[in-house]
């Protein structure tokens, strides 16, 4: 929880980006379509986690 | 977190938020959120020490009315509200985030009934001891 979550997406993030340009270039688009879409569900798995977390300790501290 | 290692975490995402941002936009709007979350959950202590501090003077204060909890109650949700449609802002769905914030503004007037009514109940009894 910290710096590392963010360089953990960014390198996520980076590594799809390249992926897609690589698959795109040669040629197999739909592979690079999947890529896209399994990095991204994998970094909106974990964050959110996160976001439940938050809204939770919004709850108890704010007495919602 | 001291302020400097907030501000520094926060510079430093949006940087790579930006790089991410030409290739990935959707996973660029993720760091952001991502950053919002950290940065938050960093703050949670110093809002606890705030709400007990504010909450001892209510108690020596023994009104009988609580303020201290719909007052609560209105803040959480206005930050709530207010983080969901700044991301939505980022997102470029300025329509979504105005949605968000008439929901937020309409529940905030809910919550705020009692404090009004205690309100006009105290001025009422003023004017009548008069």
């Amino acid at each position: 929880m910290g710096v590392d979550f963010i360089f953990k997406i960014a390198g996520i993030g980076i590594i799809v980006a390249v992926l897609n340009m690589l698959l795109s270039r040669s040629g197999r688009e739909e592979q690079a379509m999947m890529t896209t879409l399994a990095g991204l569900i994998v970094v909106l798995l974990m964050l959110v986690r996160e976001i439940g977390n938050l809204f939770e300790t919004i709850k108890s501290v704010f007495r919602l | 977190m001291s302020v400097v290692q907030i501000v520094a975490l926060a510079l430093a995402s949006a940087i790579l938020a930006i790089t991410i941002k030409q290739y990935r936009p959707e996973i660029s709007l993720l760091i952001s959120l991502a950053v919002g979350i950290i940065i938050f959950m960093s703050l949670i202590p110093h809002i606890r020490t705030i709400i007990s501090f504010i909450e001892s003077f209510e108690n020596s204060a023994n009104i009988d009315f609580k303020i201290i909890t719909p007052l609560l109650k209105i803040i959480g949700t206005s930050y709530i509200v207010e983080f969901g449609s700044e991301i939505c802002k980022d997102a470029g769905e300025g329509a979504v985030a105005k949605k968000i914030e008439l929901a937020g503004k309409i529940l905030i007037l809910i919550l705020a009934f009692p404090i009004i009514n205690a309100l006009f109940e105290t001025i009422l009894n003023i004017l009548k001891s008069l």
